[in-house]
Parts: structure tokens; C-alpha cells; sequence
């Protein structure tokens, strides 16, 4: 039977993990501001391949593709375009989720299209911050608990 | 308390039982399996070249891989080894039968030799299969001479030699099922060990006219983990006392058996975490540089590509946890040699490599699964249009909480990897010194997690 003191130990980390996975964070994100992005894609990559913006920007990306047909579609967003060869093609939209998304090629371009993927960064990654937290606590739990 | 007390046997239930001992919904299965893999050659051969509309790839790559990770390995084990198609041609021709024990079959049925009585060939050959897999994965003609030749050889192997060494021995897949089927909650065991003893004719291994004996070469009376057991379910079938139990038990419960941990194995468990966090980087990154590296096999950035793939897997990994294993060992006071230190810690990198993989999977899978709906209306690429699919459009599947997902999955391998760490520790050590033997290796499992949280949901 499990004692008192041991008992109390693991409420304080159910505790600790419940705020760790859903307290907001304090962290201050820079004011809303027109942001405008040249996205080219190529087989089988966007350049730039990382694009990071704060929550509230209003987003322009002008897709550009530079060899075949190529897409954008945005995790998170459900947000498609597609350009075609040497033409541009924009989507607007007012980032409203914070993370890390990726963006990955939606039309058939070739061998390695399944893994044409670019990363939008938008504010603080929450998850990726309560994450790290969440698997530093579980492991001072398991140092702290005994072997069964 | 023994095992058996904590253990649900499901053979207890007779609808069960009845259809794990009728021959017919395993070969219906089995059949099936077999269908869809000539089918994947077929394509792979003839149909389409455009590998996100070819059967081969999207229903091997993505169908199958998927399933393989995230639902077959984790609660069946080494469950899809009991209905794989690869080696049935070959048992069919070394049996000369394809439901049951009735004729004589076709094999020079050799003993495999002594040496190579363990896993390294299927190291080398899961290192190779990944070491090449931008184009096997992406490439439909490629994806079919690979499948060729695993039938191939599996073929090859039946009739040089006896029962299934090419699933023992030499299958790049059979390999890691086998470490991760350790973690499955499900087992085939016997109920009571005294009865096998008792019993002279070890039917389970030399067969009977309701079964064959054993086809993985194991003797079940002595068996106490799941990696090399291919759940073919020959020894519910063979043993006259129905002393055979499946089992539904407790998580990683192999893990918890000190007996019988290798080197071979232990770098298996480095392989797979080396590739999950290399395919990571090179399959759901931004770096258009790596993909290129990965996939211009011959080309400058591709042998630096290799030599960082080996090196990763057989050089840093290794090194970095024998570093570990080391300063725990001399903080702890263990007197375990190193070598032995270092096999028996390896087998926390069990948990941790699969949710790796899990994790790796859910993103990959979630976000290529809408290729399977054209590819089964069409799987030739033919123009047909056999389940009015073949205009679906690629559509991803849960991409908001697929990170949520993996987050969740990668903490839980973590904990796992660390109690495993603890638990092993603890096997040889007092409760303190076990603690301090077991921080460092705890402290590799979250160097390890922590990498691929950046990888997938950074």
C-alpha cells in the first residue's frame, strides 16, 4: 500500500504536470504586422526553407515555381495553392494558431515529392517547450519512483 | 507470483482457440498478404513510375509501413510474421503443401551454420535497405527489385535449408519486429513447463501429422521472450497436451527477462534509433540538401551522406552510450564488465526506438495515407477505376494534432526507456547504486528524445 509521503509526492508531480501542459506561458509576442513571403519551390525543396512570423501577422506568400507544377500546403492551416512553371501564385491568410507547422509540395513533382516538406514557425512553440518540460519531469518521476 | 498470474490467456476462450487453430483464417490471411505483394511487384514493374500513384510504393511504403508500426508491432508483436508473404512460396515448395503437413516437400533442408546463428546479417541487411532508402521508397522499380529479390532469397533459403531461416536469420524487417516485439502486450507461451518436460517427443518442435515442428528452430518449453517466436502458431496445432498459452500480458515484459541479451541484438536497437532519427531529418525536415545527399546514390554528397549514416549508427550512438554505460558503471560501482554493462543497457533503446519510430510514422503516414484510395481503385495505373477512388485527391489526415501526437508518444517512450533503465540497474544492484548506475543512461534516452522533438515537432 502505497505510504502517505509517497502519495503526496506524486500528486505534487500530477500537479506540476498539469500546470506544465496547460498554464499559459508568459511569454510577450511582438505586435501584428504585414508580413510578405517569395516562397520558391523547387524539386524537391522551398527556398527559403524555413519561414517564421508572430501570431496575428496577416501572410502573403507568393509561391513561385521554378521547374515543374508545384503546391504548398500548410499543416494546421489546411491551406493549399499551387503555381505553375515560372508563374506566382499568392495565398493570404491571418496566422491564428501558434507552433511549428510544415509546409509540404501538393502536387506530384516528382520522386521525392512525398518528402518536399518547409517549416513555418509562428510565435513560441508551446509544444515543443511543454514537451521538453513534461519529459524532464517524467524522468525525475522514474528517478525518483522505485523499480518494480 | 508466476508469470501465468499475470497473464489472460486468450486460448481459454474456445471461439478463440478454434480460429487460431483452424489452418484456414491464417492461410485466408495469408493469402491476401501474398496478393497484395505480387500485386506491389506487378506495379512496381509495370504500372505507373510516379511513385505517390503506384500501388508498390503507397501500399508497401505507406499502407503497410504504417500498420507495421504504429498497430502490428506494438500490440501483435511479431504478429504480421504470422501471415507475411514473403517466405510462403518458399514453405510451400519445402513443405509440399500449402494448408497442412501432408506430403513431402521439396529441400535439401541443411542446418544453417553455427556462426551466423544470430542477427548481424539481418543488421546489415535492414542498414542497407535504409541506407538506400530515398530511392527504394520513391522509386516504384526499385521498391519491386527489392521485393523480388527478398522473395528471392527467401525462396532460396527453403530449399537449401530447413524451416524459415530466412525469417530467423536473414529478413531485413524480421530483424526489428523481433527487438520491438519484446514491448507487445501479447505472448505465446507454455502453461506449464513440467508438461513439456515430461513430454519425450517434443512434438512443438518436431512436428506431428496436425502441425510442423517449429518452423523459427525454437524449442516453445523454453521459451521466455517473443523475439524470435514468429507466432505461426504451429506449436497451438502440434502439442498433444494443450499446454500452449496466448497470452495477453503486461508491456515490455521481455524486457524485464535478463536472460538471453546479445550484442547483436543490442545493435539492432542502435540501428533503428540511428535510422528513425536520420529518416526524420532527411524525410519530414526542411533541407532540400539532405533529401538531395540521400537520394543521388553514388554522387559526392551521398557517400558523405553514407559515411554520416554509418557513422551515426555504428560510431556516435554507440560511443556516446558506452560513454554513459561507463560513468554509470564506474559512479555505481558495478562490477558487470563494461561489455556486458553495455549489451544489457542497450535494451532501454527497445522502447525508445519504437515510439521513435512511431512518432516518425505518425507524421509520415497521416500525411501520404489519402495516396492509398486512388492507388486500390487503380493499382496499375491503368486508367480503371475498380471502388470509384481514383479521383480522390491527396488530402492529409489530422495535421493539426499529429505533432500532439508524437510529443505524447515520444514522453512516453522516454519513460519507458528510463524505467527499463532503472529496472535493468537494479537486476545486479542495490537500490541506490542502481539508481546512479542507471542516471546516465537515463540521460542518453533524453539527449535522444530531445533530438527528435526537434526534429519532428520543433
Amino acid at each position: 500500500m502505497p505510504s502517505v509521503r509517497s502519495s503526496s509526492r506524486w500528486m505534487v508531480i500530477g500537479l506540476i504536470a498539469l500546470l506544465l501542459a496547460v498554464a499559459p506561458l508568459p511569454i510577450a509576442s511582438a505586435p501584428p504586422t504585414e508580413r510578405r513571403f517569395r516562397i520558391e519551390a523547387s524539386s524537391f525543396h522551398y527556398t527559403p526553407e524555413t519561414i517564421s512570423v508572430n501570431p496575428g501577422d496577416h501572410v502573403t506568400i507568393d509561391l513561385v515555381a521554378t521547374d515543374v507544377v508545384h503546391g504548398l500546403y500548410l499543416d494546421g492551416y489546411d491551406l493549399n495553392v499551387t503555381a505553375d512553371p515560372g508563374q506566382t501564385t499568392s495565398l493570404s491568410f491571418i496566422v491564428d494558431r501558434s507552433g511549428a507547422f510544415r509546409f509540404r509540395c501538393s502536387v506530384t513533382c516528382g520522386a521525392l515529392h512525398p518528402f518536399m516538406i518547409g517549416k513555418f514557425n509562428v510565435g513560441n512553440n508551446d509544444l515543443l517547450w511543454r514537451s521538453i518540460g513534461l519529459a524532464a519531469l517524467a524522468v525525475v518521476a522514474v528517478a525518483w519512483s522505485r523499480p518494480r | 507470483m508466476t508469470p501465468a498470474a499475470h497473464r489472460l490467456n486468450l486460448l481459454d476462450r474456445p471461439s478463440v482457440k478454434a480460429a487460431l487453430v483452424n489452418r484456414w483464417p491464417q492461410l485466408i490471411l495469408r493469402i491476401v498478404a501474398l496478393a497484395g505483394f505480387l500485386i506491389a511487384i506487378v506495379s512496381g514493374l509495370i504500372g505507373t513510375p510516379v511513385g505517390s500513384h503506384n500501388f508498390g510504393i503507397v501500399f508497401v511504403w505507406i499502407a503497410w509501413w504504417a500498420l507495421l508500426m504504429l498497430i502490428a508491432v506494438p500490440v501483435f508483436g511479431r504478429g504480421w510474421c504470422s501471415i507475411c508473404p514473403i517466405p510462403l512460396p518458399g514453405e510451400w515448395l519445402q513443405n509440399g503443401a500449402v494448408l497442412g503437413p501432408q506430403k513431402k516437400g521439396f529441400s535439401l533442408n541443411r542446418k544453417w551454420p553455427k556462426r551466423l546463428r544470430n542477427i548481424w546479417l539481418q543488421n546489415i541487411a535492414f542498414t542497407l535497405v535504409a541506407l538506400f532508402s530515398a530511392v527504394i521508397l520513391t522509386q516504384p522499380g526499385i521498391t519491386a527489385m527489392v521485393l523480388l529479390a527478398f522473395l528471392f532469397v527467401a525462396v532460396g533459403a527453403s530449399v537449401i535449408f530447413e524451416r524459415r531461416i530466412f525469417c530467423r536469420y536473414l529478413c531485413p524487417v524480421g530483424g526489428f519486429i523481433g527487438l520491438y516485439s519484446q514491448l507487445a502486450p501479447t505472448e505465446i507461451r507454455v502453461k506449464d513447463a513440467a508438461v513439456c518436460a515430461a513430454h519425450t517427443v517434443k512434438t512443438c518442435y518436431t512436428g506431428s501429422a496436425d502441425g510442423y515442428g517449429c518452423p523459427w528452430l525454437l524449442y516453445p518449453g523454453a521459451l521466455t521472450k517473443n523475439t524470435y517466436c514468429g507466432t505461426c502458431l504451429e506449436c497451438l496445432r502440434t502439442c498433444p497436451h494443450d499446454n500452449l498459452a496466448f497470452n495477453i500480458r503486461s508491456l515490455g515484459a521481455d524486457l524485464r527477462q535478463p536472460a538471453g541479451r546479445k550484442l547483436d541484438e543490442a545493435f539492432k536497437a542502435f540501428i533503428m534509433l540511428g535510422a528513425a532519427l536520420i529518416y526524420s531529418a532527411v524525410m519530414l525536415g526542411p533541407w532540400g540538401a539532405l533529401k538531395s545527399a540521400a537520394y543521388s546514390i553514388g554522387s559526392g554528397p551521398w557517400l558523405m551522406y553514407a559515411v554520416s549514416f554509418l557513422g551515426l549508427i555504428f560510431g556516435v550512438l554507440p560511443a556516446l552510450f558506452l560513454l554513459a554505460v561507463a560513468a554509470g558503471r564506474a559512479l555505481s560501482g558495478s562490477k558487470a564488465t563494461l561489455k556486458k554493462s553495455f549489451v544489457t543497457f542497450a535494451y532501454t533503446l527497445v522502447p525508445l526506438g519504437l515510439t521513435a519510430w512511431m512518432a516518425f510514422s505518425l507524421s509520415f503516414a497521416f500525411a501520404n495515407f489519402s495516396y492509398v484510395w486512388p492507388v486500390l481503385s487503380d493499382p496499375l495505373g491503368a486508367g480503371w477505376n475498380l471502388f470509384g477512388a481514383a479521383n480522390v485527391s491527396w488530402q492529409p489526415y489530422l495535421t493539426s494534432i499529429v505533432p500532439a501526437l508524437q510529443a505524447g508518444v515520444l514522453i512516453a517512450g522516454l519513460v519507458w526507456a528510463c524505467a527499463t533503465a532503472r529496472q535493468i540497474a537494479a537486476e545486479t544492484q542495490a537500490e541506490r547504486a542502481a539508481l546512479i548506475h542507471a542516471l546516465p543512461v537515463m540521460g542518453f534516452c533524453c539527449l535522444v528524445t530531445l533530438a527528435l522533438m526537434g526534429l519532428l515537432i520543433a
